[in-house]
This record gives C-alpha cells, sequence and structure tokens, in this order.
C-alpha cells in the first residue's frame, strides 16, 4: 500500500477492482464502511464476479477476466478528453512535462525495440532527451508533441468507450458511470483509493495493470494524500514481509538485487544499480544503493567483508536468469533438479499445472517440507482417488517432513499490507516435535556449517564466513534476528554536516538508514527496516493509537517502514509552493521553515519548495512516471493485451496482428505453449479465487471453517447453466487443455454473460480452497486448469484468466 | 443455556406465579445493519467458538448458506439472496445478505406456546432464553415462532436457539458474533440508542438511493431486540423470506390469550403431550441415532399453519433462490 487501512476511511470514492477486499480482507474492509458511514463515500467494484465487495458497492460494473487495462485505458481516455485532471498536480509531481526521445514509438501494439525471436524489448529508445548535462528535457506548457502528456494523450485516445465495452463486455453506460464517478475526485479535495490484490497481479500483464491504475490516479492528483493512493491488499499476514526481506530468486533484502552473470566486476554490478539524477535537483534516494548494499554485506558476513574484497561481494551467487516457481518446477520436470526445500509453501495445489507439477514431484529425489501442517505437497505421493491418482508404488522419492509452527505459536512480528511491522507474541506452545522456523533453519545451518568445516569443499567461504553471532547458534531469537535487520553502527557515526556530532556510537542499534555508510562502517540485514529496532526499544511493539490529526495516522502504534512513514510520497498532498491541496486532510506541508505534517515527511525536512526537489525522491526524475522510460518489460506504457488463453479470437484493440494478440514479452516455455487451449473447444472464461470463508488450503483443516464453507464448487452464470442443462447442485465437470476436475454448481446471476463484439463471453468462477487433505469434503486442486504462464515481470502465473469448457458431471 | 439472571426475569413460560421483579435492567437490543454485512460468517464462527458447539461438515447444496440452516448446534447462519429490486430509478441486481437467528420478540411466540414451566424465560432487558434443562422437546416452541428458529436436536431432544448471549451480556460483554464482526455491520446496545443509531443509517441509504431504506421491528410481535438495518423495509420478504408482518400463531393466541379459563386446561394437556412425547421419543431414542445430521427438525415437531406462521417460514429450498 502506498497509503494505509486505516487512511481508507479518508476516501470519497473508493475503487475496488483486481481485489475482493470484503471477502478477502474482511477486516480491512471495516474501512471501507468507515468512509461511507462518515464521508458519504461512494464504492465502486469493477469485477468479472458479483461478488460480496459488489454487493456492497454504490456502483457495480461487470468486466471480462483479463481485460483491465483496457477499461482503465478507458477511463484515462475519459479524463483527458473531459479535461478532467488534477492539471496543477500533473504538472508538478509527474513526468508529464517530460520529452521523449525521437526513437519512441508504438506500432500496431509493438513498442519501438522490439525482438521477436527473443520476444525481448530493449528499452533505449524509451528514453528521454537529455540535454548536455545529462538531465532530461521538459516543457512545462505540456504541448510538445513528444512530452510524456501528449504521448499519453495519444496513446489512450485509442481507448474509447465503444472500444472498451467490446473488449471487455461493460455496458458503455456503467462505463461512463465508473469514469464519472472517477473523475469527481479530480478536484484538489476529494480523493478516490484503489483497493487491488491477486485480481490485478495474477495476469501476464499484471504489473502493466496496476501501472494503469497508478497513471489513472497520478491524473486525478490522488497519490501521497490522504484517502487516495494505490492499495495492494496483501493476501497472506506477512508477504509484505517476504517481499520486503527479498525472498524472490534475484533479490537481496530491502529491494537490493542479485548480481547478475554480466556483472563481471564489483563495479558494472554498483553502477548498473546506482541511478543518475535526471533533473537537477532530484533527490534520486537510490543514488545510496552502495550505502544499503555495504551495510547488507556487513551484516551477512562482518570481518569478512572488507573494502578490499569489496564487501565480499564475490560470495554473492550471480544470476543467468529469474528461478522463479513456472521456472524451477520446469526444471524439476525435466529432471534437471534432484532435491527441494519447501518451506511454507504448497505448490501442488498453488502452482499452476498441477499434472506437471505432481510429475516434477516425482522426479525429485529428496523433498523437505517445512510446514505445520500436513499438505497436499508433503502427500503428493499418495493415492487419492480421483483427487490425487498417483501410482503410489512408482513414486522414489524420499520426503521429509519438519513439522512447524503457525504464527499464533511463535512471537516476532508480521509486516502487513500497510507497511507496519508488528511484533506479536507466542499464544500457545507448539504441539509434538513442531518447531520454529529459525530453529529449523538454525540446526540445518550449523550442521552444514560444521560439514564444511569438516570436509571443506568447493568453495565453503559464504557458508563458513557467515555471521552467526546468535546466542543459541541452532535457535536465532526473533529479537536478534529483527536487530540483525535493522542495523548497528559499526563504529561511532558521525554527522557529516556537523563534525563534532556523533549520530550513533559505536555499537549502537541504528534510528534510520540515513545514517548508514558505505564505507564499512554500519550493518544492516534490511535497510528499509531500519529503525524497527533502536537503542528506544522495540518500535514494532508500540501499541499507542493516538490520533492527534484525526486522519489514523498513529505514529506510535507498530512501525511502519519506511521510518515510520505512514503515507508514501506524501509530500505530493501538498502544491509545488508546499501547500495542502486539501486544508483538511493535511498530511506534509512547508511551514516556512521545515517540511511538516501529520506524517514523517517522504523528503528532505529542510528542502524548500523553491529548490524543486520533487515529491517523489525515489525516481532519478523526482517526479512520478506516468511513463516509464525503464523498468518494465513489456513497454513504458500499458497497452492491452488478451490472456494467454482468450475466449476472444482477436485483440480488438490491434486487429489483425497476431504477434499484439497477447503480451509480446511475456515468457511462455514451450512445453507449456502446447498446453495452451484454442476457444472452440475451451469457449468460456475462467477465473479462480479465493472466499472469505477459507484461507487458501490451510482452513480446510480446521473444523469451524470447514463447516462454513464444506465442499467445492465453481460458479457458472443462469443463462450458460440453462444453456447446458446444468440445475444448481449438479455435479459439474470443467476441463481445459491441461485437465479437468469436478464440483457442485452454483448457479447464479452473478455471472452474467457479457458481450463482446461479436461473441457472447460466458465467465466460470472458480474458488480454490479444497483438496485431499484436510477436514472438509475431498476436492480437487483447480489449478489442474491454470497455465504455465506469468507476468512479464514477475513471473506471478496468469491465474486470474484462462479458458475452460463446462458440463454435466 | 440454564440462568444466569434469576433477579432479571421478566416471564416464564407455562408459569402462572409471578416472575421476579426486584431487579430492572436496561433494556438491550442488537441491531444488524444488513447493507454493512459482507457475509464473511465470521459471527456465525464466533457463535460456534463462544458457545463451544459444531455441527457436522456438511456439503454444498447450490448456494453460499453453510450450514445450510439453523440447527441445535448453529444458531445463526447467513442467508444469500439474489434479488432484482429498485435504485433510485432504476432497477438494480443486488445480492441481499441477512444474519439469520432468534430476533427476541418482546411478545415471544415461542414462550407463550411452550408447556413446560421455566423452559423459556425472558430477562428485564428482553433477551428470551432457553432453559434446556426444563425442555421437554414438544417442539410447541416451534411451532409458535413466527421466524421458524428454535431447532430440537436428535441427540437430546431440547430446543436450542441464539441466547443473545445472555450469559456475557449478564456480565456487561456484549454478544460473540458483535464482538467479532469485522465492518460493524453488528451493534449492541440499549434499544433506545439502537434505534437511534438505525436512523442515522436509514438516512445514509436513503440519501445513496433506497427510498424504502428503513428499520425492521415488527409490531406484531411487540418489537424485536433483534433489529435489522433493511435498504428495502418495504419488502422485508425478499431477505430470504423474513416475515413481512409476523404475529404470534393464532392457535398460540388462543391457548393463552382470549380462552383464558381454558387455559390452564389447554396447558395441562400440552404438557401431558409432552410428557407422551419424552416417552415415545426420549433419551434413548436420541442415542439410537448418533449420527444424524444435527441440523433441520426433526419429523416428531409439531408444526403449526397459522398465518402468520406461513410468513415466517424461511423454509424454502436455499438452491431456489440462487
Ligand atoms: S460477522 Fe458481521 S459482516 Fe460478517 S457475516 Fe456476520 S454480520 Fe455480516
Ligand atoms: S424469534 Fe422465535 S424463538 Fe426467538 S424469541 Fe421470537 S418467537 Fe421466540
Ligand atoms: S448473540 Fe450469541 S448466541 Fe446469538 S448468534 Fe450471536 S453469538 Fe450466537
Amino acid at each position: 500500500m502506498t497509503n494505509h487501512w486505516v487512511d481508507i476511511k479518508n476516501a470519497d470514492v473508493i475503487l475496488i477492482m483486481g481485489g475482493n477486499a470484503a471477502e478477502a480482507h474482511p477486516c480491512g474492509f471495516k474501512w471501507v464502511t468507515e468512509a461511507k458511514a462518515h464521508r458519504k463515500a461512494r464504492l465502486m467494484v469493477v469485477d468479472p464476479r458479483f461478488t460480496r465487495s459488489a454487493a456492497m458497492a454504490d456502483l457495480y460494473a461487470p468486466i471480462r477476466v483479463g481485460s483491465d487495462i483496457a477499461f482503465l485505458g478507458g477511463v484515462i481516455n475519459y479524463l483527458i478528453s473531459h479535461d478532467k485532471l488534477q492539471m496543477e498536480y500533473i504538472k508538478a509531481h509527474t513526468n508529464a512535462p517530460f520529452i521523449v526521445g525521437e526513437g519512441y514509438s508504438l506500432k500496431d501494439g509493438i513498442f519501438s525495440g522490439y525482438d521477436a525471436e527473443k520476444r525481448k524489448y530493449d528499452p533505449a529508445s524509451w528514453g528521454y532527451e537529455l540535454d548536455k548535462d545529462g538531465f532530461a528535457k521538459v516543457d512545462p506548457t505540456l504541448e510538445n508533441p513528444r512530452c510524456v502528456f501528449q504521448i499519453l494523450k495519444q496513446h489512450y485516445a485509442r481507448y474509447t468507450p465503444e472500444l472498451v465495452s467490446k473488449i471487455c463486455g461493460t455496458p458503455v453506460d456503467t462505463f461512463k458511470k465508473v469514469c464519472e464517478l472517477a473523475a469527481s475526485t479530480a478536484t484538489p479535495t476529494r480523493n478516490m483509493t484503489i483497493m487491488y490484490a491477486l485480481g490485478w497481479t495474477h495476469h501476464s500483464q499484471g504489473s502493466e495493470i496496476i501501472r494503469t491504475g497508478a497513471i489513472l490516479q497520478l491524473l486525478l492528483g490522488n497519490i501521497g494524500v490522504a484517502g487516495g493512493g494505490m492499495n495492494a491488499l496483501r493476501g497472506h499476514s506477512n508477504i509484505q514481509g517476504l517481499t520486503d526481506l527479498g525472498l524472490l530468486s534475484t533479490s537481496l533484502p530491502g529491494y537490493l538485487q542479485l548480481p547478475k552473470d554480466s556483472d563481471v566486476k564489483y563495479d558494472d554490478y554498483m553502477t548498473r544499480l546506482t541511478p543518475k539524477p535526471l533533473r537537477p535537483n532530484s533527490t534520486n534516494y537510490w543514488g545510496n544503493y552502495p550505502k544499503f548494499h555495504v551495510s547488507l554485506m556487513k551484516a551477512w558476513y562482518g570481518k569478512a567483508a572488507t573494502k578490499e574484497n569489496n564487501w565480499a561481494f564475490d560470495y554473492l551467487p550471480r544470476y543467468d536468469s529469474g528461478y522463479d516457481i513456472i521456472k524451477t518446477f520446469d526444471l524439476m520436470y525435466d529432471g534437471k533438479i534432484n532435491g527441494y526445500i519447501c518451506q511454507g509453501f504448497n505448490p501442488l495445489s498453488s502452482f499452476p499445472d498441477t499434472h506437471k507439477i505432481s510429475a516434477a514431484l516425482q522426479k525429485l529425489k529428496f523433498l523437505v517440507i517445512i510446514d505445520p501442517l500436513a499438505t497436499e505437497t508433503s502427500n503428493f505421493w499418495q493415492n487419492h482417488g480421483e483427487h490425487n491418482d498417483v501410482k503410489t508404488e512408482d513414486i522414489k522419492t524420499e520426503v521429509f517432513r519438519l513439522p512447524s509452527t503457525c504464527f499464533a505459536e511463535e512471537e516476532g512480528s508480521l509486516t502487513n499490507s500497510s507497511r507496519w511491522l508488528q511484533w506479536h507474541y507466542k499464544g500457545a506452545e507448539p504441539p509434538g516435535e513442531a518447531k520454529g522456523d529459525p530453529e529449523i533453519i538454525g540446526e540445518l545451518f550449523t550442521r552444514i556449517r560444521a560439514l564444511y568445516a569438516k570436509e571443506g569443499g568447493v568453495f565453503p567461504e559464504p557458508i563458513r564466513d557467515l555471521t552467526w553471532t546468535y546466542k543459541i547458534p541452532t535457535s536465532p531469537s526473533p529479537e536478534e534476528l529483527a536487530q540483525e535487520y535493522n542495523g548497528r553502527a559499526l563504529d561511532d557515526i558521525v554527522d557529516p554536516k556537523k563534525k563534532d556530532t556523533i549520530l550513533a556510537k559505536k555499537g549502537e542499534l541504528l534510528g534510520t538508514f540515513a545514517h548508514l555508510r558505505d564505507d564499512g562502517t554500519t550493518s544492516a540485514g534490511c535497510w528499509v527496516y531500519t529503525g524497527a529496532y533502536t537503542e528506544k526499544g522495540n518500535m514494532m511493539a508500540r501499541r499507542d493509537n493516538s490520533d492527534p490529526y484525526g486522519l489514523g495516522q498513529t505514529l506510535n502504534w507498530a512501525f511502519a517502514w519506511p521510518v515510520n512513514r505512514r503515507v508514501l510520497y506524501n509530500r505530493a498532498s501538498s502544491d509545488a509552493a508546499g501547500k495542502p491541496w486539501d486544508p483538511k486532510r493535511k498530511l506534509v506541508f512547508w511551514n516556512g521553515e521545515k517540511n511538516v505534517g501529520s506524517d514523517v515527511p517522504d523528503y528532505r525536512p529542510d528542502a524548500a519548495p523553491e529548490e524543486g526537489v520533487g515529491a517523489f525522491i525515489l525516481t532519478a526524475e523526482g517526479v512520478a512516471r506516468l511513463f516509464a522510460p525503464t523498468g518494465m518489460a513489456e513497454g513504458p506504457l500499458p497497452e492491452h493485451y488478451e490472456p494467454f488463453e482468450s475466449p476472444l479470437k482477436v485483440n480488438h484493440l490491434n486487429p489483425g496482428h497476431a504477434d499484439a494478440f497477447n503480451n509480446p514479452a511475456a515468457r511462455m516455455f514451450k512445453k507449456d505453449r502446447a498446453k495452451l487451449g484454442k476457444p472452440e473447444q475451451f469457449p468460456y472464461a475462467a477465473t479462480s479465487y479465493g472466499m472469505t470463508e477459507h484461507f487458501h488450503g490451510w482452513t480446510k483443516h480446521l473444523k469451524g471453517n470447514a463447516i462454513i464453507q464444506p465442499e467445492q464448487f465453481v460458479e457458472v452464470g443462469d443463462e450458460l447453466a440453462k444453456e447446458k442443462g446444468i440445475a444448481n447442485g449438479d455435479r459439474v465437470k470443467v476441463s481445459s487443455a491441461r485437465g479437468h476436475i469436478e464440483a457442485v454448481a452454483v448457479v447464479t446471476k452473478r455471472l452474467r454473460a457479457l458481450d463482446c463484439g461479436d461473441t457472447k463471453v460466458h465467465q466460470i468462477g472458480l474458488p480454490n480452497h479444497w483438496g485431499f487433505m484436510g477436514l472438509a469434503k475431498k476436492g480437487f486442486s483447480v489449478n489442474t486448469l491454470s497455465p504455465s504462464v506469468g507476468d512479464a515481470n514477475t513471473q506471478t502465473p496468469e491465474y486470474k484468466a484462462f479458458t475452460v469448457n463446462i458440463e454435466k458431471a | 443455556m440454564s440462568s444466569l439472571q434469576s433477579l432479571d426475569i421478566k416471564r416464564r413460560s407455562a408459569t402462572t406465579l409471578p416472575s421476579t421483579q426486584a431487579r430492572e435492567t436496561l433494556e438491550v437490543a442488537k441491531l444488524i445493519d444488513v447493507s454493512k454485512c459482507i457475509g464473511c460468517k465470521a459471527c456465525q464462527v464466533a457463535c460456534s467458538e463462544w458457545n463451544d458447539i459444531r455441527g457436522d461438515i456438511g456439503t454444498n447444496v447450490g448456494v453460499y448458506d453453510n450450514p445450510a440452516d439453523l440447527g441445535p448446534k448453529t444458531w445463526t447462519v447467513m442467508r444469500y439472496s439474489e434479488v432484482e429490486e429498485k435504485k433510485g430509478e432504476e432497477m438494480a441486481f443486488e445480492w441481499l445478505i441477512r444474519k439469520d437467528g432468534c430476533m427476541h420478540c418482546a411478545e415471544p411466540g415461542c414462550l407463550k406456546a411452550c408447556p413446560s414451566p421455566g423452559a423459556i424465560l425472558q430477562y428485564s432487558n428482553g433477551i428470551v432464553d432457553f432453559i434446556e434443562e426444563n425442555c421437554i422437546g414438544c417442539g410447541y416452541c416451534v411451532a409458535g415462532c413466527p421466524f421458524n428458529v428454535p431447532r430440537i436436536s436428535k441427540q437430546d431432544s431440547k430446543a436450542y436457539k441464539c441466547t443473545l448471549c445472555s450469559d456475557r451480556v449478564a456480565v456487561g460483554l456484549e454478544p460473540a458474533c458483535v464482538k467479532t464482526c469485522p465492518t460493524g455491520a453488528i451493534t449492541f446496545g440499549s434499544k433506545e440508542d439502537m434505534i437511534d443509531h438505525a436512523a442515522e443509517r436509514v438516512v445514509d441509504l436513503k440519501e445513496r438511493g433506497y427510498a424504502n431504506a428503513g428499520l425492521y421491528n415488527p409490531a406484531g410481535v411487540g418489537g424485536t431486540h433483534v433489529m435489522y438495518v433493511l435498504k428495502h423495509a418495504d419488502k422485508p420478504e425478499i431477505y430470504h423470506g423474513l416475515p413481512k408482518d409476523p404475529q404470534i400463531s393464532a392457535t398460540v393466541g388462543l391457548w393463552k390469550g382470549v380462552m383464558k379459563p381454558l387455559a390452564m386446561l389447554a396447558m395441562g394437556l400440552t404438557a401431558l403431550t409432552g410428557f407422551f412425547h419424552y416417552v415415545k421419543v426420549g433419551p434413548n431414542d436420541a442415542e439410537a441415532h448418533p449420527d444424524e445430521p444435527e441440523d433441520g427438525n426433526g419429523p416428531h415437531v409439531i408444526r403449526s399453519s397459522g398465518p402468520g406462521q406461513m410468513e415466517g417460514k424461511g423454509n424454502v429450498n436455499p438452491g431456489e433462490q440462487a
């Protein structure tokens, strides 16, 4: 979230799209009801299904799965063509005035720089036109035909309401109502928040959908303000923590990156990742990359990380490509992976193409499961009839189960969607042999290190030299780990401006990442978390909810990263002169001497408005990017492409251009591509999702949850049901090119047929909670049906849009 | 439940002796704002956890309603109805979600119909409580209830329903479902405050185009201590058969009201029936079928078909609503 849960109560308009907050985030949804009850806020829900969120909405718009960019692009077009823009905000806080180089073009749905063979873009031609000092040229009048604003306007002019309706199946008048309500927030005193979740990320173009939402919000002046923002509702209670700590195959903690193969020398790596400012006064906060990286290496390798060995740079693996789940299981399927340690993950149930996952697991020599529950994955080798029809006798994989604790059986912090690190205490002892994850990893690590010490090995240093100074080496405590990611001064840290002031004494816990150094005198295991556990104590355990401004900021409740800031980009809540857009909802403003307000400024505190520093300190531009010259795999502006399996035969935005049918930069392995269905056999759009009664495959192990949603079902629109002779409660078979499932049919008016040009599209809803383990009735993994293709940037699988057939079982 | 509030009893079933008058308590009410309810069923789970009762893991019968009905171990369920209704000038599709359970009527049909002394109590705060140890399992409460709420257990032939968490309320806590509700759709307090709060909510709903928004506090049963804020208060029946004008069954009225001189005799008879029933169905019988589904009314339950009764039956196959 750029903002936070409580802040939703400050919104005037709430758009829930690509998420279903009422069902998936019932506790957070409370703030929507607050906004409705106390601010007369209006709630819009755009969703393929009439969900429980839609049941709460003032306005519901149906949409075909996977057509979100077309919809949002259409809203952008509406705003620009009806002059419903917060122009002053756009000029002050976005890259609308920046001039793009002459090489940039978009033709028939393909941007300049495309290599069709490699299915990759070279983004060089998307860059700004630079002046002699290397700064981007701007046109404050926004008239230059190559300025971002004009390019954006031209790009989305193609997304007319009629075309949107044809692609999305949304009736034109309903679509226009959404546009009008969104447009009502183009004034400085009305704000809209966007709440989204996996309904946007689970697409082959998920990152671009989110970017489209962000562009929309920037045009309306809704970023960095109270009651605004782009708010990702995270699913697992600590999935934000996972992201922050960098548990992805090419990441390091705190959004730092692992080196690539091409980073031959340390300098290559540092130069690649340390950006230069693109405007004279921009803060360019990522310019501090070396400080964060060196501090990380000091946290990990202590004295073994020296200036001479480039802070143990060579201890880090360099990657040749990402090893996301799709790739990993593809390699496993090919027999190229022998062993797999699976910690808190249930691939057989959660990853696309269940049959492929099962075949891959069967090729392993060993599988280690660290989980509190007996999951489908831990029991993949058991025959459970039609629900898991494997030949146990042929499976040679050795499975080790290491039972771990549930969250209530351990102490530590969870990072929620609001970026709050909230400390919690142990509520109960774990049962039987179960151990906490740090203890399991501690045991494994100390034994592996002992083996290296005894036997040497090829490259023992990264294991041998790892800092492991916990009091009980086999069981690091949550406090020790928290202090490690917070970081310490390894020497006295002197204020560079006032040499006689010591900011932190040697050995002290650091209060802020502003004190990090690139000379090896500081450590921080995750720089964005610095400040969470300081000399003042455990900031995450704070429970003072006083709210002096009445905006729900509660700065003394837990700890929000970064530096306890509650709303990101909060300097954008004021105009260029530092005056709040809305005097009733002040976040950060200039008081003549300093930037102050109800939040920790996302800005240099003493930066006067005249300095023109720019409110978006993380970008090299200093402003927000409507147009992204770098960073996105499939182009600088979001463009609508069809899902990899679509019920339509053409992309109505670029008809007649097969290469622009679906995301030209998304990766798909050959054997997975061969398993894509055609509309002739699989004519119906399908989407998978979670329901309020369950959490993934876990809660089916609990009686209370199993009672309130006991058995697998699929949702079918009444029109299609009638056509197919399916009655409510019948058993049906749903199949895709990869397999089939059987379940009870819930026939409903909540899934309506959509008119997409000449095709009537029926959509089928596939709640995914059941399996062959647990207390609920046995069911199939819905991922038996989903395809192995992911977002071009993140490889998050396209669980939300594929095609199926349905018939009575 | 057994009574924790012996000083606060306003009425007892099948008793002519005056009840305790020493202590007067505040009249309470639970207000369910249907327009804020997201149907998450947290209240259902909270109810089963607080009261430590869990039904069976059932099946899906083609709707979200699970368990599909109230039961001796299921005192509240969410009812989902798909309807098309007027909003402003247009017709709009709606998915109405109503938390079903005992309404804690001011004039409780169950209590009036009950022939067993002290099996049903009404406290001075308005809560209607079943005292299972006094229940003879005759099922008259089922017949007497215009909301089709009580359920007789096949396990022990006792009638069960929501207690409005009388045990929690007695010690100054709000009901478990209220405490759990994440959206604030359920609120609890004095009946007066709840009516005031409802009025505010109705203003908001009218402003959003629901011209007929209103409070459901039906006069036919003297008002209720569980009330609803409805977007369509003119048509409560679209909320999965919520009766438009619930009345206590004519038969019940006959026994206890008009024909007063005969009342004692009638009561004697009903008690006798209950006694026979007890002998016939008895605890042994229940033990013979320990595995039978716990939800739903047993075949031995006497059903009346008074005028209010018909409306009160939310017995439509939930599947038909979808
Ligand atoms: S807990 Fe509240 S919101 Fe959830 S179903 Fe019950 S009444 Fe509705
Ligand atoms: S709803 Fe039925 S059971 Fe509850 S008090 Fe009224 S009559 Fe009795
Ligand atoms: S008031 Fe108590 S008994 Fe009644 S539904 Fe709520 S939790 Fe259950």
